[in-house]
């Protein structure tokens, strides 16, 4: 019971218990939600007896943002860092990616890549800020991400409206160059809205991987994360580190944003509200513990929650059932870690009362 | 001149939800508890509070307000507990259980409002709160009883020693005898009911139905604000107006010929740049409890 994966696939399960729990509390069946779960998960269909291939093509589409922005809260985690900000960076990465889709040039290849370079850069420059805040005026990263957040919003807003022929709601649509979609793709999947970008997806794991396990840097920004001052003490440069890994974390974010508004839409968006892929992306790395590997299978979870939403109000669930099981995920992470302080609490005073007995 | 006058009450209508929940934000975290639940909380209040208007309204009339507002308190309160034992009673991280309440608001909400509305938001009353005399709503005055009474238990009574002394030096207040489990209790469920009754204001005033987009942030101003007013009552007080009247020009701008070509989302980002650039420029000092965000352990260190 004390490792960490063990830990949060109990957590996951607790989470589906409650939320069943509340579905037969309000006199719904259940079962209507663990059907929709299984079709997303193998395309079958249960009540019609058949297999419809598409659906694990939209699950694995809904987990892209998802498994990125789980990265961008995981990596700075690691560095000892909260980052609110994924979806500021998700914003700031969409922006870009959005401007460069309509205005840049329309080479076959080149266009969508240009378009997703630039939605990283920005969100790694939107991320650096919080780093550099944070390291050099000491700013609470979680304020500061916070604010950012709405800044990103609204000045997104703002800047894309300015888009000639935008109306209130959306620009006119892409060129054919700057789309992820890939035919061959939509082909084995029946037809769905899985992309390119699933590639820079598993690229981004292995990165998130290699960094954090392979490099000096890498190393550098766990020992800044597990101890700030050890960390200064032996030579490592901690405001480089917190910049740095701030700006990655904001990278992967900006990825985020850059392949849904190539992937999942022809045209460019006004946002009204927060996707809320950014704030998702919290949980996410905490089901998965901030590892490269686990951030991915925590992330194809809540993209399998996402893509089954509107199965299950076809079943009469209300599909808000997946918030509420995201949101008791997190909070029994936080009694988690409490309790396993608690554990490790009442064990040192075990010890204490051993010794003392034995004097 | 005139023109601005007359917006006033629209400013107050503005504030007064902010200012309410930023000062138990403020409470919270003079007591050493970090609650960015704010949002999520008065997400919970606002439903609430409009649930019960829409079900008592018929039967009541305007007096189902007050109650109304009182359920959204106690809507607060209830999942202000989570945090309070998640943060107090098991030593979790306090950014973390915030961020969870923050991600059940609105799916519990909304999951609430399907069950008893067969809708994603709550069905709309005929009335909500009316503006008294000079067309501010009675929620301004709710505001400044809620901040004087703050202040005035915060450094007037031990209540508020015992209290500020537990978010800066618990164990030197543990040591004169100071409760810290139960002070911290009370400062998070304070903040729980400030939240909520913030939120059922906010619903009641702005508004008249409850959806997904009726809190839509004005938490996380309420935490800038606490920032901002450096956890003193003053402070918050006139942060609030700031922000409020910031976020008043992002509906009114439109009145007026100057701002008419200013995109209003200015306005809408201003709280939160004035806030970063102050955190910025006031970086040298730290205002903020000195152990707001730490556990408290008995007996520890």
């Amino acid at each position: 019971m004390t490792s960490d994966g063990a830990l949060s696939v109990l957590v996951v399960l607790l989470g589906f218990l409650c939320g069943t729990i509340l579905i037969v509390i309000v006199g719904r069946n259940p079962a209507g939600m663990y059907k929709a779960i299984l079709q997303v998960l193998t395309g079958y269909n249960l009540d019609r007896n058949r297999f419809y291939i598409r659906y694990v093509g939209e699950w694995l589409a809904q987990s892209m943002p998802f498994i990125l922005c789980g990265l961008s809260m995981g990596f700075a985690a690691r560095c000892g860092l909260f980052n609110i900000g994924g979806e500021g960076q998700y914003v700031v990465g969409l922006t870009v990616a959005q401007f460069v889709a309509i205005l840049g040039p329309q080479i076959p290849g080149v266009h969508w890549f240009a378009a997703l370079l630039l939605a990283v850069l920005a969100g790694a420059f939107w991320g650096a800020i919080v780093g550099f805040l944070k390291a050099k005026y000491q700013v609470s990263e979680v304020v500061a991400t916070i604010m950012l957040n709405y800044i990103a919003l609204y000045a997104s807003r703002i800047l894309v409206m300015r888009i000639p022929g935008t109306n209130t709601y959306r620009t006119p649509s892409f060129p054919e160059t700057a789309l992820l979609r890939s035919s061959v793709l939509e082909k084995l999947t029946g037809g769905s809205m899985l992309n390119l970008g699933i590639i820079f997806v598993f690229l981004a794991v292995l990165v998130y991987w290699f960094i954090m396990e392979k490099t000096r840097t890498g190393f550098a920004l766990r020992a800044t994360g597990f101890n700030k001052e050890a960390a200064r003490a032996s030579g490592i440069p901690v405001i480089r580190s917190i910049i740095l890994s701030m700006a990655i974390a904001g990278a992967f974010a900006g990825l985020a944003g850059g392949i849904v508004a190539l992937g999942s839409f022809r045209f460019g968006r006004v946002l009204a509200g927060n996707d809320g892929y950014g704030f998702a992306g919290i949980a996410v790395a905490l089901v998965g513990n901030s590892t490269a590997f686990g951030t991915m299978l925590s992330g194809l979870l809540f993209g399998m929650l996402a893509s089954a939403q509107p199965l299950m109000e076809s079943n009469r669930i209300p599909k808000e059932i997946t918030f509420i099981i995201q949101g008791l995920v997190v909070v029994f992470i936080a009694v988690r870690t409490g309790i396993r302080i608690f554990i490790r609490y009442s064990q040192r005073k075990k010890v204490v009362q051993e010794v003392v007995d034995h004097e | 001149m005139n023109e601005l006058l007359g917006k006033i009450p629209t400013i107050l209508m503005l504030v007064s939800p902010i200012l309410i929940t930023a000062t138990g934000g403020m409470i919270c975290e003079r007591s050493g508890v970090v609650n960015i639940a704010l949002e999520g909380l008065m997400v919970f209040g606002a439903f609430a509070a409009a649930t019960v208007h829409f079900f008592l309204e018929p039967v009541m009339g305007a007096q189902s307000i007050w109650i109304a507002l009182t359920a959204g308190a106690l809507f607060g309160m209830l999942f202000s507990l989570i945090h309070a034992f998640a943060a107090i009673s098991l030593n979790a991280d306090q950014t973390v259980s915030g961020t969870g309440i923050n991600l059940l608001a609105t799916g519990v909400t909304i999951f609430l409002s399907q069950i008893l509305f067969r809708m994603d938001r709550t069905r709309q009353f005929r009335l909500g709160m009316m503006p008294g005399p000079g067309g501010i709503y009675p929620t301004a005055f709710i505001a400044l009883a809620v901040i004087a009474l703050t202040w005035f238990m915060l450094y007037k009574r031990p209540f508020g020693l015992r209290l500020r002394a537990c978010g800066e030096n618990p164990h030197a207040a543990a040591s004169v005898g100071v409760n810290v489990r139960n002070m911290r209790y009370t400062a998070v469920l304070l903040s729980g009911i400030l939240a909520g009754l913030a939120g059922g204001c906010l619903v009641l005033t702005t508004n008249t139905q409850f959806n997904s987009t009726t809190v839509n942030g004005h938490g996380f101003i309420a935490l800038a604000v606490v920032s901002f007013g450096r956890w003193k009552p003053l402070g918050i007080t006139g942060a609030s107006l700031l922000f409020g009247t910031a976020l008043a020009f992002s509906i009114i701008a439109t009145d007026f010929t100057l701002l008419r070509s200013l995109p209003t989302e200015i306005f809408n980002i201003m709280p939160y740049a004035i806030t970063l650039l102050t955190l910025v420029i006031f970086s040298g000092k730290d205002y903020a409890p000195r152990s707001a965000g730490k556990p408290y352990e008995k007996g520890a260190s």
